[in-house]
């Protein structure tokens, strides 16, 4: 069973906008004790505010609680657990392009 | 539905006990997590991991299933469940991951002691309650395209195939596939996502569909590497050219061949760059020539008599640092 339908133009969501606290919680359906916490523990961060009511967040945030959310129930895993995950998998993706940099350059080094 | 082997997916035995049925689970969730999975069918992958386990550690869903799994090996064509299969069953829905959270199995019960903690036991917060008048935006969506370096560079259009759970008239949850033609914005680059507006789960009680937001990963290129907004590319030279400098030419990103001026005494990865040109956007990328240094095979003697000249007549040693 297929539906096809037209062609939909995107917005890139890390050039959008930032959004703040509330459109935080409600684009992730979670209350703010639990958003407040992630950045307790440095799960998130806010891109500037230094108080809840000032907080503003990069639209990509949303994305990264979204994971931390399901991590945190799919795997049982705590709120510190959960920030240390999160940060050894952006390393990991980091070495990841790193390798695939550096493999690049060996493979056009040997071109005959 | 179609039949499912439920002890296949969690790699067990018939006869395995209630801790070997937890124990492969575990393992299992954590390798086939979408979230740390880099595996292309982690999704559908964790989703079926998740509904055997609900069916195995429950004894009374087990005996079920196992009775039901020798009907079914008797020889009929499709598995045909019994009418009230979804009932009896409760899979919660068997709809994408996203709706793992909305099912009444805990499927992180069993994991309260991976990291040690204890956590919240409600799945994805409702706090707006079920009162009149209740409504709600739907759930945003999330997907995973791999696009090529030029769809990025000049923009284009990409159909992606979604699973749908919807309800057949029988009642029971089938996954329906939506295609869309999505259009690849310019310039974007690895790990950001593009959002359509209310192409996610419907709303509820009038309330508006949530967002697709889909994350973009790039094909690795035959010549470019990509790394951010910037594009590099490995370009061989002759020992004389890094040496003498020179004007070569250089194929760029946007498919054009421009010239490019390699200063005098270059050494082996040097990185030129030309600013701009890069992966497109507000504040663009830079494409980077690196170069590499190839030797000439001294198989050829007009090599060998030149390298054999330098040796005897130019005074350098490399490896004065060493020292």
């Amino acid at each position: 069973m297929k539906e096809v339908i037209d062609i939909i133009s995107g917005s890139i969501l890390e050039d959008e906008p930032t959004i703040d606290l509330e459109e935080l919680c409600q684009f992730c359906q979670v209350p703010a004790k639990v958003v407040i916490k992630f950045i307790e523990y440095g799960v998130i961060n806010p891109s500037e505010g230094d108080s809840p009511e000032y907080w503003r967040f990069h639209q990509s945030v949303q994305i990264r609680t979204d994971k931390a959310l399901r991590l945190k129930q799919d795997l049982g895993i705590n709120v510190s657990g959960v920030a240390l995950t999160l940060e050894l998998l952006d390393e990991i993706a980091e070495l990841k392009q790193e390798l695939s940099h550096f493999s690049h350059l060996n493979q056009t080094s040997h071109l005959d | 539905m179609e039949y499912k082997d439920y002890y296949k997916i969690l790699g067990i035995k018939k006869d395995a006990s209630k801790q070997e049925i937890k124990r492969a689970y575990r393992t299992l969730a954590r390798k086939y997590h979408p979230d740390v999975s880099k595996e292309s069918d982690a999704e559908v992958q964790f989703k079926e991991i998740g509904e055997a386990y609900d069916v195995l550690k429950d004894p009374k869903k087990r005996e079920a299933y196992n009775q039901l799994g020798s009907n079914w090996k008797a020889g009929q064509e499709g598995f045909q469940p019994p009418p009230d299969w979804e009932q009896n069953f409760d899979f919660g829905g068997g709809s994408g991951y996203k709706n793992t959270q909305n099912s009444t199995h805990d499927y992180s019960s069993v994991f309260e002691d991976l990291f040690g903690g204890s956590r919240a036991k409600q799945g994805r917060y409702s706090d707006s309650g079920q009162g009149a008048g209740f409504q709600a935006k739907g759930e945003n969506v999330r997907a995973k395209i791999m696009i090529d370096l030029e769809d990025s560079l000049t923009g284009a259009e990409r159909s992606i195939t979604l699973a749908v759970p919807d309800i057949n008239d029988q009642g029971q949850v089938i996954n329906k596939q939506r295609v869309l033609n999505v259009k690849i914005p310019k310039g974007v680059k690895e790990g950001q996502s593009i959002r359509l507006s209310k192409q996610g789960n419907p709303g509820f009680g009038g309330g508006e569909p949530g967002d697709l937001l889909i994350e973009v990963a790039f094909n690795p290129h035959r010549i470019y590497n990509i790394k951010d907004k910037n594009i590099s590319l490995n370009v061989p030279v002759a020992p004389w050219e890094a040496s003498l400098g020179a004007t070569i030419k250089v194929p760029t990103p946007d498919g054009k061949k421009v010239d490019m001026k390699i200063p005098q005494d270059s050494q082996q990865g040097r990185k030129l760059r030309l600013k701009g040109k890069g992966l497109p956007g507000k504040i663009p990328g830079d494409f980077f020539v690196i170069l590499q240094v190839l030797l000439p095979p001294s198989t050829d003697p007009k090599v060998k008599e030149y390298n054999e000249k330098m040796r005897d007549e130019i005074t350098f040693n490399p490896r004065n640092f060493l020292f």
